[in-house]
């Protein structure tokens, strides 16, 4: 049976053929919907982990145990998780352990553009890349083999036109793998460094083994054609290498780390002009060369960005694509906006209203950095709000941080954001932050965390306090407040910049697409309104300026009256 | 065949892209689909590419080479333009939602859209599918009903379509959807 599925979904599948036991991921874009879709699978124990670093290490547990598991996470994920990575590398495994990993050039949803491939060699273990999204499903499969074969960790990269592309994938059934037998085995598991020494040795005799093996691979394809142009490539840029030259012979590798230099070598010797076509870093170039062989390829392509078939066309052959249509006048751009009801919104009103520096962080209310907000100073990575804030007043001083707030959300806050908070309450911060508390992960599509109660099959679990949490690290002044009750609110954001000592506001109400949030209708502007413009400062979506005033868009409304809280003529009403 | 979804995060352009996928395939065709997800869901522009033929590679369309674009909103019509074959069908929503520079007043909304694109000599189908998507009884159904106007305009027969809508469309929106997917084939 075959079946149109997205790259992420065809992981999952392929873990759930391969026999995978456990999954624990964080969810990050572009690589959720391989975790979402593995929790369909009743025979795989699923489950959301605060942070990508404790996702691998429960994969890794699960995997030292004797069962196949999985870690999926975005390439900023990885950098969280890269310390239980590269000792596992040593460890190896005794159930297979794949570990996936969605890169995203071009940013589509990302702070970075780094290239996880680097990650592969830094932590020697084995990379399979797949170009579609039923390579994916078999890439999985085979990845399993590999790791069990060769005693390793094996990272699975994709990119975003990998992961969220949809393309045919055959089905099979799973095969079972019951969890190994267990043995205690100190040498292999307990990385001291009298046990990590030989470890090292074994690390580089199996990545020595890994590139004999991948010579002979079925991983690897050789496609010759025309012998004018050769072309080394992998991943979504083989797709795009082979739309723009389509007579060209390929040796289009599946597994990209450690490479196959054999293979390398008997297919360079076989074609006039050699071409690398990778996109982002020059990772497959830069080790081809140390080979000897010349290629072109980072001298003729960009570092940056996505790449596609024109821009190969116009970089290789000087062929630049014929323009049909264009548009004759500057149209405004259309940025991604806080959704109308956001729960932020609130929040970043104020904030804005009272020019305060904000340390920001991931999530959706990075978008609090855009007008009319504009309201974010720095975003750097997941959790760096609290402990940037922190750093910001011992380097400005308490007048400073009487200014200065940090803003996460509950999930980011769980995720990496408490350790910043103990930094703060240990080394006598007297900052103030605010956990932005909407019930959900949000930017990521709805994903539950430790604080919403509900575990990633719905199941109702244990849910953190987030108020007992910052007290038992210290904080003695933690204020719950609904941010759209704008007066309170700001009179309580007050209240905390003043407090001599480090403050938590939880700024609670659900995100505006979840059901519980229980907004209807849609707000109307009357003709009490005196056009004053305070509620276009809430940048809603929903309202805009026109000739005669402010006007509500039905269509985008949905009721969550925050603007007739703000209207200080009552002009404002819920229909 | 190569054809663009093109709309503003949240309109439903990810449903209307599975109903084509599941449409070529159904034809017989390979395809692909390649879609946005993630932050610029929220509000801001996205761009859905199906190609469908007897073998797709990339699953990108690029600059010039779509057979049809499907606008959810005007103005993303209007930014499609370039991605057009010279004898490509633009279908347009002649619904208008302002974008962030036009709501804070940096910028204004282009006016009469549709006559600049007819000016150009393209071949516009321009439809109000919100008013078949309340018609058929869900404001949400705007996406079917232009994949709908689209069906009518494609090479696939009728009856590809209809069993497209039954895979990719989940049972309990099923009869919704087609009454606004025939509201719009009739369009």
């Amino acid at each position: 049976m075959k079946k149109l599925m997205l790259g992420n979904e065809a992981v999952a599948r392929g873990a759930y053929e391969a026999g995978v036991s456990v999954a624990s991921s964080y969810p990050g874009t572009p690589s959720t919907e391989i975790t979402e879709f593995i929790a369909k699978y009743d025979e795989i124990y699923s489950e959301w982990a605060p942070n990508e670093k404790v996702a691998v290490e429960v994969a890794s547990g699960a995997a030292i145990a004797g069962g196949r598991a999985l870690s999926a996470m975005k390439h900023v994920g990885l950098n969280v998780a890269a310390d239980p990575l590269f000792t596992m590398s040593y460890i190896g495994v005794n159930g297979g352990l794949v570990l996936c990993v969605a890169d995203d050039p071009g940013m589509h949803s990302s702070q970075n553009e780094q290239d996880s491939r680097n990650y592969a060699i830094g932590a020697k273990v084995p990379m399979l890349e797949p170009s579609d999204s039923s390579e994916c499903r078999d890439f999985v499969k085979k990845a399993y083999e590999i790791s069990e074969e060769f005693d390793t960790p094996v990272l699975l990269r994709l990119t975003t036109r990998v992961a969220h592309s949809q393309s045919e994938v055959e089905l099979f059934d799973r095969e079972e793998h019951p969890a190994k037998e267990y043995k205690k085995d100190a040498a292999k598991h307990v990385m001291v460094p009298a046990n990590a020494r030989p470890k090292h040795v074994f690390v580089e005799k199996r990545m020595a083994a890994l590139a004999e093996f991948n010579n002979t691979s079925d991983l690897n394809r050789v496609e010759m054609n025309d012998t004018k142009i050769g072309i080394i490539t992998a991943g979504i840029a083989y797709q795009y290498a082979r739309e723009a030259f389509p007579n060209a012979s390929f040796l289009k590798l599946g597994m990209i780390n450690p490479l196959p230099e054999q293979l390398i070598r008997d297919f360079a010797a076989k074609v006039d002009t050699l071409y690398v076509i990778e996109e982002l870093d020059p990772v497959l170039e830069r080790q081809i060369r140390a080979m000897g062989i010349d290629a072109h390829g980072k001298d003729l392509l960009p570092l940056i960005g996505e790449y596609s078939a024109a821009l190969l066309r116009e970089k290789i052959l000087g062929e630049k694509a014929e323009a049909t249509f264009s548009v004759d006048e500057t149209i405004p751009v259309r940025p991604p906006v806080m959704c109308p009801g956001c729960s932020h919104r609130g929040v970043f009103y104020v904030l804005s209203k009272l020019k305060l520096t904000v340390s920001g962080d991931i999530g959706c209310y990075s978008l609090g950095s855009a007008k009319p907000l504009d309201s974010m100073d720095s975003i750097i990575c997941m959790g760096a709000s609290i402990s940037a804030l922190h750093g910001m007043e011992k380097a400005q001083g308490r007048e400073f941080a009487k200014k200065s707030v940090g803003v996460l959300g509950d999930s980011t806050f769980l995720h990496s954001g408490i350790t910043g908070l103990i930094d703060m309450v240990y080394n006598k911060g007297t900052s103030t932050v605010i956990i932005l508390d909407n019930s959900i992960t949000g930017m990521t599509g709805h994903q539950e965390n430790p604080s919403t109660g509900f575990t990633i099959k719905g199941e109702p679990t244990r849910q953190v306090d987030l108020e007992k949490l910052c007290h038992a690290v210290g904080i003695d002044k933690v204020t719950v407040a609904d941010p759209f009750d704008v007066e309170n609110f700001e009179k309580v954001l007050k209240e905390h910049l003043e407090a001599e000592e480090p403050t938590v506001i939880i700024a609670q109400r659900p995100c505006a697409l979840l059901k519980k949030a229980g907004y209807t209708g849609c707000c109307e502007i009357t003709d009490a309104c005196k056009n004053c413009k305070m509620c276009m400062k809430l940048g809603c979506p929903a309202i805009s300026m026109t000739a005669s005033g402010p006007v509500i868009d039905e269509t985008l409304c949905n009721g969550c009256g925050l603007c007739v809280n703000i209207c200080k003529f009552g002009a404002i009403v819920k229909k | 065949m190569n054809i663009m979804i093109v709309g503003v995060g949240g309109q439903g352009t990810l449903l209307a892209s599975r109903i084509l996928g599941a449409a070529a395939l159904r034809a017989g065709k390979q395809v692909k689909l390649s879609e946005v997800h993630g932050m610029s869901q929220r509000g801001g522009s996205v761009v859905t590419y199906v190609k469908y033929g007897d073998r797709v590679d990339s699953p990108v369309i690029e600059p010039g080479e779509a057979d049809m674009i499907i606008a959810f909103e005007e103005l993303e019509a209007y930014r499609s333009l370039p991605y057009l074959k010279k004898d490509g069908v633009l279908i347009v929503n002649t619904q208008k939602t302002n974008p962030m520079p036009v709501i804070t007043g940096a910028m204004e909304y282009p006016a009469d859209i549709l006559d600049k694109l007819a000016a150009k000599g393209i071949k516009v189908v321009a439809c109000d599918a919100l008013k078949l998507a309340k018609e058929a009884g869900n404001i949400k159904a705007v996406n079917v009903a232009l994949i709908g106007v689209m069906a009518k305009n494609s090479p696939l027969s009728k009856e590809i379509w209809d069993g497209a809508l039954v895979d990719a469309v989940p049972a309990k929106f099923l009869e919704v959807n087609q009454k606004a997917f025939s509201l719009g084939y009739e369009h």
